[in-house]
């Protein structure tokens, strides 16, 4: 049994890494961009961007003004079981989401749509949204926050099985080229694609493509990573870099996941996860160990699962 | 060639304005405040009384919510500071400039150069925009002090007005000058000449969309 007073704690420390920390696999894909960029405003852009990284660190301040949309996926093993149930669970994940705001603090970005009432903590209706995962095996529990931020970058539409890969390039591109266009994207950004689905988990499968999985990471399809490697290259040469400006790095990395769609249909989101790429993950064990890493290892064998049934040991000896 | 750097008052002179130069880093030194949707509706469509004495205290508008917080003993933390997109604020700039005398408009992303030539110029004024997005957390450190928030009841902390008291703080860059220029639309026609061939190859979607035909009469398929 996880104790509930743990999750808390736990979720807070994570709210804090996420807004101050910038995970490791970004920063490593962003230096790897400013020392290949050759336009002189957009390095310019990336050396501060760096700089900036360091400075919220050494101040323990958030990386950008702009602390997102916070929200949460909770991974659960099997046999996990917290304090409380998964009422406690939510409760305590909004209370950590409300002292964080303050205590960083954060931006208290969340409002009512349309009487824009603002709590000043990030919690309202439906906010923060936490989604589950589950795996077959385990008594842990994996907290992910992940402080996406939430205006530009995003698009989804209803492509066809006619329209093809040349479709999907068109979209990819438009999209790129709509938002990449003064920055507003915040690029270089690890840009996800979402394939199939029903629409709205089209949304998802992208989203999640874009800020559950790290820059290097591949698709287990080896065609989907091919797709990734070859999109990845096609966004860079667009020649647009940071904020918009003369440059060749737009695309931090490619993250595409596919769900099985209508069979008429092949809908299409893409997502930009932004130069402040803000994950934070922590596993609690049921013995109260916590381990912290910022690889969510979302999506796992089980998640991409195929069949109706899971047997992955036959699976493992076909 | 890296850019050049300039250090400038946040009520600046005519003369340091019409000295900046498209693509130049800016550090600012002197109050600031954050105006957005909110503020400019409250001043501008409410017709509240601004809280502050502009231009004489600060003719630096900044397009901003920080991520700050109010101390039950009333003082300020403000961990980090980056803008949001200007472009949605054209609506109010205009009469704004015109009311409170605003020289510097400080923000994501920049306006067009339209709005540079019609409203920007003739109120002498520039847009300087932050570098990234963003440097939250060097622009924070350019805040020496926080002074004051106004209207942070009726608006919200994300809307309310922030008075900042910057040192050095930046970088920023210069996106906008005295011919009303813009940067962001100078590096776009640069970029325009490799379209083409980045989109060779690829086809228009099957169902189009409203927006690719601007006429409603016109069908989708």
């Amino acid at each position: 049994m996880i104790p509930i007073s743990l999750i808390q704690s736990t979720a807070e420390t994570l709210m804090d890494k996420a807004a101050i920390e910038i995970p490791q696999d970004y920063l490593d894909g962003l230096k790897h961009a400013a020392a290949t960029e050759e336009g002189d405003l957009s390095s310019f852009v990336l050396k501060a961007m760096l700089d900036n990284y360091e400075a919220a660190k050494e101040d323990r301040r958030a990386m950008c003004g702009d602390t997102g949309v916070p929200r949460w996926f909770v991974k659960m093993g099997n046999e996990a079981r917290v304090e409380g149930g998964m009422v406690a669970l939510e409760a305590a994940l909004r209370r950590a989401t409300a002292n964080a705001t303050n205590g960083v603090p954060l931006r208290p970005n969340r409002v009512h749509p349309l009487w824009r009432t603002d709590h000043d903590n990030n919690v309202g209706i439906g906010a923060p949204e936490i989604e589950y995962g589950f795996e077959p095996e385990g008594e842990w529990i994996d907290l992910i926050t992940v402080h996406k931020g939430g205006l530009f970058g995003t698009d989804y539409r209803m492509l066809f099985p006619s329209d093809g890969m040349e479709g999907i390039k068109r979209f990819y591109l438009d999209t790129l080229m709509a938002f990449g266009k003064r920055g507003l994207a915040c690029q270089p950004a690890i840009i996800g694609i979402g394939l199939g689905g029903s629409k709205d988990i089209c949304m998802c499968l992208g989203k999640r493509a874009s800020i559950l999985r790290t820059v290097g990471s591949r698709n287990s399809d080896p065609r989907v990573a091919e797709m990734e490697d070859e999109f990845k290259e096609l966004g860079n040469s667009i020649g647009m870099g940071a904020m918009g400006f003369v440059g060749k790095n737009m695309v931090i990395d490619c993250n595409i996941e596919v769900g099985y769609c209508h069979t008429g249909g092949m809908p299409m989101s893409v997502h930009a996860f932004c130069l402040s790429s803000r994950r934070a993950v922590a596993r609690i064990h049921a013995d109260g160990r916590v381990e912290h890493r910022t690889d969510p290892d979302w999506f796992t064998d089980y998640q991409r699962r195929e069949t109706v049934e899971w047997e992955p040991q036959k699976e493992a000896a076909e | 060639m890296s850019p050049r750097e300039v250090r400038l008052s946040t009520t600046p002179t005519d003369d340091a304005i019409a000295d900046l130069r498209l693509g130049d880093v800016v550090y600012l030194d002197g109050l600031m405040y954050t105006a957005r949707e909110g503020v400019y509706m409250r001043a501008l469509e409410d017709k509240a009384n601004i809280p502050m004495e502009l231009p004489s205290q600060s003719a630096a508008n900044f397009h901003c919510s920080p991520a700050a917080r109010i101390n039950p003993d009333g003082s300020f933390d403000m961990s980090a500071v980056t803008a949001t997109a200007s472009f949605r604020f054209a609506k109010w700039l205009p009469e704004w400039m015109a009311k409170t005398g605003a020289k510097l408009i400080v923000g994501k992303g920049g306006m067009s150069s339209k709005d540079y030539k019609e409203y920007f110029v003739p109120n002498g004024a520039v847009y300087l925009s932050t570098v990234g997005y963003g440097t939250g957390a060097l622009l924070g450190r350019g805040v020496e002090n926080v002074e004051a928030v106004h209207w942070n009841e009726e608006l919200g902390l994300a809307q309310a007005m922030w008075v900042i008291k910057c040192n050095k703080m930046g970088p920023f860059i210069v996106a906008s000058d005295m011919n009303g220029d813009c940067l962001f639309e100078r590096e776009n026609a640069k970029i325009a000449e490799n379209v083409a061939r980045v989109y060779e190859g690829t086809k228009p979607a099957v169902l189009k969309r409203y927006g690719e035909s601007d006429d409603r009469t016109d069908e989708v398929i």
